[in-house]
């Protein structure tokens, strides 16, 4: 099988293997760094770390399904993941979501056609207490505004 | 400082460089009550201490500490764990992350006397994977420790040994839920388990295991520090030891994380006092009391002590101590549906009332707000979460359930107006 992942990520496994009393343990871990190399988790990807693992690629493809932050489709440069949840809702989220879709020109869920940009809508992110909050790829950014909002995006597209 | 206005957590909350072992082993005390734990005491006596501490759980269901550790069996063969669950994610709820960011020795001092309380050599945390930095800052503090003899083979060279490592959840709800904490752990889908076996039996990997939240660990230290029965007294009420964090978020004007002193204040005082009140001089509607699963209480019941039982008793609950306020210009109605989508979209399907149950919640709701219900709708969104409640393997079901009745029952009005044409949604 043509390998696609490097020897960072096998590296990477090997130090915390002996963490585990199993290697099943390590599917999330391993499902972490993969996206870390790769953006998102090719069906290629997955067969390896399933490979990896040493169980059957769909016990993979089950696990990794179940969760939202494993991206399996590939995903904009930068993932805007704006919490929409009680405490962000009530203190203007729904009015930054939309701000971002007419900004981006494009829907809660889709990329832009540029690949600069995934717009999500995210569940609890829990900074509530700086609220309305979302991330950028990574990164918190708590308090958000409109204004905050679009110095980000311009940011990015000026970056590219 | 007066014992009235002790803090255990908050005052260190400000400063990026209060996370540093030299800030925790000169301002804090950092790792005086683990080495006296394991030079001066048995595993016994440290649980008794909890014990007397009369901590509950500070992750959402308040189960007394003390006795959950006790509950580990004493002999067994197999390898023992404890499990720290940070996988903060019950909406409104952020004080852990707090803890982690500045005073993460606290929490890793805390695993260690837990630790050597139950027999564990090998310490998980389970931290919700959206805390990419938190993870990374724990990390760094855990390697901090090792360098220092703190962790490893031979804790202060005791004989003691333990390992701790940082386990990431990857965006699951349910995950906070323990033993869909401890499939996840296993590299499994968050699946929560049929009960029993309980995880003091059969938790991760199928050995003994006690999870606990990181409020809760991080307590332990001051515990041991201030010893059991002034840890205990610290609370202002029966059965409640310590101080709370509290999550106040939504509409006040000084959102934020704050402590006080278990049982000392009312609902009232926490929105006038901590949050400088309700934001732009508006009117209180209704506040959540304990993270979104917990029922709503009106602007007219907020002179409860905030605290487990007197909560309790008027039929909501202190949860995960996550406060939100709501000002009078809230459409409930609305309020209601972004809750109960949530609790559909993270519902993780095992169990069928919570499954399809929540998605005809959030429906039924959809139609109201849309004005496409009928007056009958009404009560039919009461009786499907009715049928949900209690019939499900985790409380999932409970908390998806609870605020569709509370709601309705307290603002039952909103959803009239909009099922009688009287309102529309804009």
């Amino acid at each position: 099988m043509e390998k696609h992942l490097s020897d960072r990520f096998y590296g990477a496994m090997s130090k915390l293997e002996p963490r585990y009393p199993n290697k099943k343990a390590l599917i999330l871990p391993a499902l972490h760094q993969a996206q870390k190399e790769y953006g998102w988790l090719p069906k290629e990807v997955l067969a390896e770390v399933a490979e990896y693992i040493g169980v059957h690629e769909a016990q993979i493809r089950e696990v990794a399904s179940f969760y939202t932050m494993y991206n399996l489709k590939p995903v904009g440069k930068t993932h805007l993941k704006l919490c929409t949840n009680v405490a962000c809702c009530l203190r203007g989220a729904d009015d930054l979501m939309e701000y971002a879709e007419k900004k981006l020109g494009v829907k809660c869920g889709e990329t832009t056609p540029d690949g600069l940009f995934t717009l999500s809508e995210e569940e609890c992110l829990g900074a509530c207490t700086t609220a309305p909050v979302m991330m950028a790829n990574d990164e918190y950014v708590e308090n958000l505004d409109i204004r905050a909002l679009n110095e980000l995006i311009e940011k990015v597209k000026h970056e590219r | 400082m007066s014992a009235e206005t002790q803090t255990l957590f908050v005052q260190h909350f400000w400063n990026d460089s209060n996370r540093t072992l030299d800030y925790y082993v000169k301002r804090m005390n950092g790792y005086e009550s683990a080495k006296k734990v394991i030079a001066t005491m048995t595993p016994d006596q440290v649980i008794e201490e909890v014990k007397k501490a009369n901590i509950r759980g500070r992750g959402g269901a308040g189960f007394p500490m003390g006795m959950k550790w006790g509950f580990i069996p004493k002999n067994s063969e197999k390898p023992k764990y404890l499990v720290c669950n940070a996988d903060e994610s019950e909406p409104g709820t952020c004080k852990d992350r707090q803890i982690i960011r500045y005073t993460p020795h606290l929490l890793i001092e805390g695993l260690i006397i837990g630790s050597y309380a139950i027999g564990c050599h090998h310490s998980y945390v389970y931290i919700r994977g959206e805390y990419v930095r938190e993870a990374e800052l724990l990390n760094a503090a855990i390697e901090e420790a090792y360098k220092n003899g703190y962790l490893g083979k031979n804790v202060f060279g005791s004989g003691f040994d333990l390992d701790i490592t940082v386990h990431r959840g990857a965006g699951a709800y349910i995950c906070g839920e323990e033993t869909g904490l401890l499939n996840s752990l296993e590299g499994k889908r968050g699946e929560p388990r049929v009960k029993p076996p309980f995880p003091a039996v059969s938790g991760a990997f199928s050995c003994p295991t006690a999870v606990n939240n990181v409020e809760s660990i991080a307590n332990v230290p001051h515990i041991i520090r201030l010893g059991g029965e002034e840890f205990a007294k610290l609370g202002k009420i029966d059965k409640s030891g310590g101080t709370r964090l509290i999550s106040l978020s939504g509409h006040v004007n000084k959102p934020g994380v704050y402590e006080a002193l278990a049982g000392s204040m009312t609902v009232r005082q926490i929105i006038e006092d901590f949050g400088g009140g309700v934001w732009k001089g508006k009117r209180l509607k209704a506040v959540i009391p304990g993270g979104s699963s917990s029922p709503v209480l009106t602007a007219d019941e907020i002179d409860v002590v905030y605290d487990v039982e007197p909560l309790m008793k008027i039929g909501t609950m202190m949860g995960s101590a996550a406060v939100m306020v709501i000002d009078e210009d809230t459409d409930m109605v609305k309020l209601l549906l972004r809750i109960t989508k949530f609790y559909a979209h993270e519902s993780c399907g095992q169990c069928t009332p919570c499954r399809e149950g929540c998605h005809w919640m959030e429906s039924i709701l959809h139609k109201i707000l849309h004005g496409e219900a009928k007056p009958s709708d009404i009560d039919l969104l009461v009786d499907v979460a009715g049928n949900i409640g209690g019939k499900t393997l985790c409380a999932l079901g409970d908390a998806a359930a609870m605020p569709v009745q509370s709601f309705v029952k307290k603002f039952r009005s909103e959803f009239e107006a909009y099922v009688k044409g009287q309102k529309s949604h804009a």
